[in-house]
Order: structure tokens, then sequence, then C-alpha cells
């Protein structure tokens, strides 16, 4: 089943809030192997003028994760996951993710290409605060192999 | 505690940061897929990863990013300075029951901006003979 084409350009509401905990925090920093104290020790992470513990560059990515669900999740998008690769990721962080954050994220699906039997779809979720305070945009792009 | 960024004037374009290999086991991947909550199949049973087409259990493509950003991290000091990141995945990393694998990641210097105290830096990561990451780059707030 082909990608749906008709999908590029939609923007979905904005997720339920991610509490950011503590506990993740670390706990992702250690599963990717970051060593940087700023991650795990609340008090030398205020030392350097963040509020808490700050999250590792790419712990968007769970956030961000749950958010891409709505698109690939949907019968309708015709994406077949056994089918899916990871082809590119972009993290652009305005301020760093810290404990105590609530993020929503908001969905957009940037385009639907297809390219050689294969589809790419890129798609961009809009971390903010429910403040509405901008946190990291996270671009995302998926490969949809083809049928051999 | 003080806290010791890199300051521009200590950087230059062509500058090679410390290098360092990353030993990714069975254990790693399991570990990720619990903290990342990436529970695909591929990532840690290889007769799912095998019935697939593939040779053994990858490693998640965004362990190897997230590993790999440490080298930027560390050499800025901060890893709240990281305000970009990119990658294309463009190698699975095999990841053997015996053996593991090995990363390698280097980078260098690639721009500048004084205005912005910005440098960008370019990633690379091999496995063996395979480049896993493509046009990876990095941009860091130094002070």
């Amino acid at each position: 089943m082909a990608v749906n084409a008709s999908f590029a350009g939609r923007t979905y509401p904005a997720t339920a809030p991610y509490a950011v905990g503590r506990e993740k925090i670390r706990e992702f920093a250690e599963a990717v192997g970051a060593a940087d104290v700023v991650h795990y020790d609340q008090r030398q992470a205020r030392a350097r003028g963040y509020r808490d513990v700050i999250a590792s560059p790419t712990f968007a990515v769970l956030i961000a994760q749950k958010c891409e669900a709505q698109l690939i999740d949907d019968p309708e998008a015709g994406i077949d996951f056994s089918r899916v690769v990871h082809g590119e990721e972009r993290f652009v962080h305005h301020r760093p993710i810290t404990a105590g954050d609530e993020i929503v994220s908001v969905l957009t699906v940037d385009s639907v290409k297809e390219a050689g039997g294969h589809a790419m779809v890129t798609t961009r979720c809009e971390l903010s605060t429910t403040e509405g305070e901008p946190v990291s945009t996270v671009t995302s792009t998926l490969v949809i192999r083809g049928g051999e | 505690m003080s806290n010791t960024v890199l300051s521009i004037s200590d950087v230059e374009v062509g500058q090679e940061l410390p290098s360092r290999t990353i030993h990714i086991s069975r254990l790693s991947l399991v570990q990720y897929t619990g903290a990342s909550l990436d529970r695909n199949f591929i990532h840690w049973d290889e007769r799912f990863a095998r019935s697939v087409g593939l040779p053994d259990v990858i490693a998640h493509g965004m362990f190897t990013m997230g590993s790999a950003i440490n080298v930027v991290s560390d050499w800025v000091g901060d890893a709240g300075r990281v305000v970009e990141y990119f990658t294309r995945f463009t190698k699975p990393v095999v990841v053997p029951y015996e053996s593991g694998a090995d990363v390698e990641v280097a980078g260098v210097v690639k721009a500048l901006d004084a205005q912005t105290r910005r440098a960008t830096v370019d990633l690379m990561a091999t496995c063996g003979t395979d480049k896993v990451l493509g046009r990876a780059f990095a941009v860091v707030v130094l002070d």
C-alpha cells in the first residue's frame, strides 16, 4: 500500500503534556553514555544557570516519537512500519529540555515524496512548554521501502 | 561549581576534537531500548532481525546519534550548549552477540561565527569500513 501523499502539509492538534522527570533524564543520559554532570547533578546544573538537570541533546526524540506516532499509527496514512527505515534526524534546541518541564508537541507532515520505489516522509515536531515557550524542533525523515 | 565552557578564542576552523571509540554491546541496546521506549525487535531479538533479512540485531540509529554527540558535549564543556544536531543514517551498525560493535567517532570544526559565538562541528562515525552517520554536524554556542 502506498503512502498517502494527501497527508503532506497536515498539522495535528498539540499532544497531551509530557512531564520531564529528573530520573528519566538521568536514565536516558546513562543509556547513551553521556557523562556531563549537568544531566545528573542538580546543584551543578544550577551553578551553570539551569533551573534543574537538563536532558542530553537527543532526549527530545522520546517526546517526538510519541508525537510522530499520530501519523505512523494512522492506517489512512498507509505507512507500513515493518518497511520503515530511519533516514535523517535533526534537533534544533531553543533552550535545553529541563527537569520539571511540561512539554506539548505539535506535529506537521512537512513532505511526502516518492523516489525510486521508496517513499520518504518528513515530519516536524514543535516542542514547547504548556506555557507556550518554544523548546525544541525535531525533524525526522522516514524511508518506507517499496515492495519487492 | 565553576564550569569551563570552551571559549571561542580557543577554537579555530579545522581543529580536531578528541575522538573516541564507542563500544556497543547487546546490553547497550537493551538499556537504550528501555530508556528511549523504542522497543523495535530488530534492536534486541536476533531471531526477529534475521527473519526480516538483517544479518543480526542492529543498533538504534538514535543510539548511535545520541552517543556520538558526547564527543561534542565533552569538548565544549556543557551539553546544554548543543543547539543543533543533524545526521543521516547511512548504514546500520550490526551488533553480534559475542563481540558487540565498535563505532569510531571523530569531529572537526567546520565553521565559526564570532558574532553569535557559534561553532559548527562535522562528525564522522564509522564502524569497520562503514560510514554509519552521514553529513552529521552539530552547532554549539561557545563562551
